[in-house]
């Protein structure tokens, strides 16, 4: 919540942040999970940006993707990483710093200062690893939920994110339609299709194939370096498109001729193995375990995405990209049929863009100019200057 | 805003359209129909458009927009969603106009249409006297570069409506400027038909 110093990383960063953590769901007061299981005590990281206001109506929740953290905008203070939303999160950007009070909430099951298979397991001392219990998205949302109670908010005016924080916002709105007055989903889906299930699965199992997995108990020893990588691997080709591969790429070698073995000769082949091999230092392999299956269990459809028998009022503005195949738009026209159906307020865009996936991390203006307007317009209403009398 | 500019067709639908009333504007472009409409009489609307751009602009208006195929969006509606869905000059962009009507007039209580005259004098006089694909001010585009895939008369869509068993409810026939009263189908530029299902 503090900005400590106005030091800025760009003209309009929010400058050095905090990471914050609220620790609730203590012993007796533990949190009952989906699978029937309970979770107890939970911490969940979060930063906030800008100011809330003295109503407390201009809250937003940004919800973050698989790998994402609640490190959204600006940067910590004596280390280069800049948030992950950057460019959308800040004064006068997307989500203004200047009129908006920006939480972004990282979720239960992660590695990035809440609590997941990697914390400590209060009843052995030693990382929860596999006896973590399953987790999923609505439970992420509840844990969430507890957070916006904390935080003395009964109204959000928008909830947001993209992927996996697409999810998020539309559990937000299935579980808490009256808390919630706009929703952004971006890139995302009702439910996971069996495509999708089909590429975690393979995600996972290149981790457990690891050996060095050790049935997940392979904190002592480190992480399973191996599989982890590839893993991450599959991540990045679902989430380019052939056409942006073939921009960045092309069939470039990393040299000037062939080296007739088994080593990186392509650049897209190098580019694999430098995200794996990154990801491994930043991501608990376990965690992408379990939030890959609370993906897979995600599912929204057959009335459960709008249960109850009034019109909710949050108003929706759904973006989706031609070029993603991972989310690919019709699965965001399927979450327009649903609000269609029952007359909701909504607004979709199927944005122009060939960057696949990742569009909705890199995508700026267009997206920039439809959140910035949707949010004044759910804000202040329209300014209502008179009669036009024809 | 300076009425000048504003299209005469625009004018007739703003003051067809009850106040606080359930409007869907199919191909609304920028949304320069729907936001008097929103900000003056409180209408609830929805539009639907194909093109980024116009879409874009009509968030910037803080209209709420869906980005599709105006043949593809209507069938998810409930009977009567909307008092009023408007076709207003898309119509005649339309591939299975009578599918879209019929949808329209199933979710709309009302159905506006309006559309430009083919049947208008100075089209025909270019087609009789200089055998020529007519260009006017209403329908501007040449012939092999025109969104416009149906041209139509008012008496071709009076015998559509007769045909179909829609009713019609009220017509107004728009010169460039004014109000056409004499032998509309030769006259007008434009007409703007109020339809609803025959009871």
């Amino acid at each position: 919540m503090k900005k400590t110093k106005t030091e800025k990383v760009n003209n309009n960063s929010i400058g050095v942040v905090e990471t914050q953590y609220y620790t609730f769901a203590e012993s007796g007061k533990e949190l009952n999970l989906k699978s029937g299981e309970k979770l107890g005590p939970i911490t969940l990281a979060y930063e906030t940006y800008g100011t809330l206001n003295k109503d407390k109506s201009n809250a937003i929740l940004i919800l973050h993707a698989l790998s994402g953290d609640a490190h959204a905008a600006g940067i910590h203070a004596g280390e280069a990483d800049i948030g992950w939303w950057e460019e959308f999160i800040g004064p006068e950007k997307a989500f203004d710093t200047n009129r908006y009070f920006v939480i972004c909430s990282n979720v239960i099951g992660g590695c990035k200062g809440s609590t997941g298979p990697s914390s400590i397991h209060p009843a052995t001392g030693k990382p929860y690893a596999l006896d973590f219990p399953f987790i999923t998205v609505a439970d992420m949302v509840e844990a969430q939920r507890h957070l916006i109670d904390h935080l003395g908010i009964d109204k959000l005016l928008c909830v947001a994110g993209g992927s996996m924080g697409g999810m998020q916002v539309l559990q937000w709105a299935a579980s808490y339609p009256e808390r919630v007055r706009s929703a952004i989903p971006i890139a995302t889906a009702l439910k996971h299709s069996p495509q999708q299930i089909a590429f975690n699965e393979v995600i996972r199992q290149s981790i457990m194939a690891d050996p060095a997995w050790r049935e997940g108990r392979y904190y002592e020893y480190g992480q399973p370096e191996k599989g982890l990588s590839v893993a991450r691997m599959i991540g990045h080709i679902t989430f380019m498109s052939e056409h942006s591969m073939e921009e960045k790429f092309s069939r470039r070698l990393k040299s000037d001729h062939f080296s007739f073995g088994f080593d990186a000769d392509f650049e897209v082949e190098g580019y694999l193995r430098y995200r794996g091999a990154n990801f491994v230092k930043r991501f608990d392999a376990n965690s992408y375990l379990y939030i890959t299956k609370a993906i897979d269990y995600f599912d929204l459809s057959g009335g459960k995405f709008l249960p109850h028998g009034r019109i909710p009022d949050t108003r929706f503005l759904i973006i989706s990209f031609k070029s993603d195949w991972l989310y690919p738009p019709h699965q965001s026209q399927d979450i327009v049929r649903t609000l269609k159906r029952r007359h909701v307020d909504t607004t979709y865009c199927e944005l122009t863009s060939t960057y696949g996936h990742d569009a909705f991390l890199i995508e700026v203006e267009e997206q920039t100019t439809l959140i910035k307007h949707f949010l004044d317009k759910t804000f202040n209403g329209y300014l209502v200057a008179g009669n036009y009398g024809y | 805003m300076d009425t000048e500019n504003i299209h005469l067709d625009h004018q007739t639908i703003y003051s067809i359209v009850e106040p606080g009333s359930r409007v869907l504007d199919l191909g609304c472009g920028e949304g320069d129909l729907l936001y008097p409409l929103v900000r003056d009489k409180q209408v609830r609307a929805q539009g639907i458009e194909l093109n980024d751009k116009a879409i874009q602009e009509c968030v910037k208006k803080g209209l709420s927009v869906f980005q599709d195929d105006i043949e593809n969006s209507l069938r998810e509606y409930p009977d009567d969603s909307f008092d009023y869905v408007i076709l207003n000059q898309s119509m005649q962009e339309v591939k299975k106009v009578d599918c879209v009507i019929g949808e329209a007039l199933r979710i709309g209580t009302k159905v506006i249409v309006g559309f430009p005259n083919f049947a208008y004098f100075k089209s025909r006089f270019m087609l009789f006297f200089q055998g020529r694909s007519p260009v006017t001010e209403s329908l501007p585009y040449l012939w092999y570069d025109t969104p416009n895939v149906r041209f139509l008369s008012i008496t071709d869509f009076k015998d559509f409506c007769a045909e179909k068993k829609i009713r019609i409810v009220e017509v107004h026939y728009l010169g460039e400027k004014t109000i056409v009263r004499f032998l509309p189908n030769l006259f007008a530029l434009n007409a703007v038909f109020v339809v609803t299902k025959k009871k």
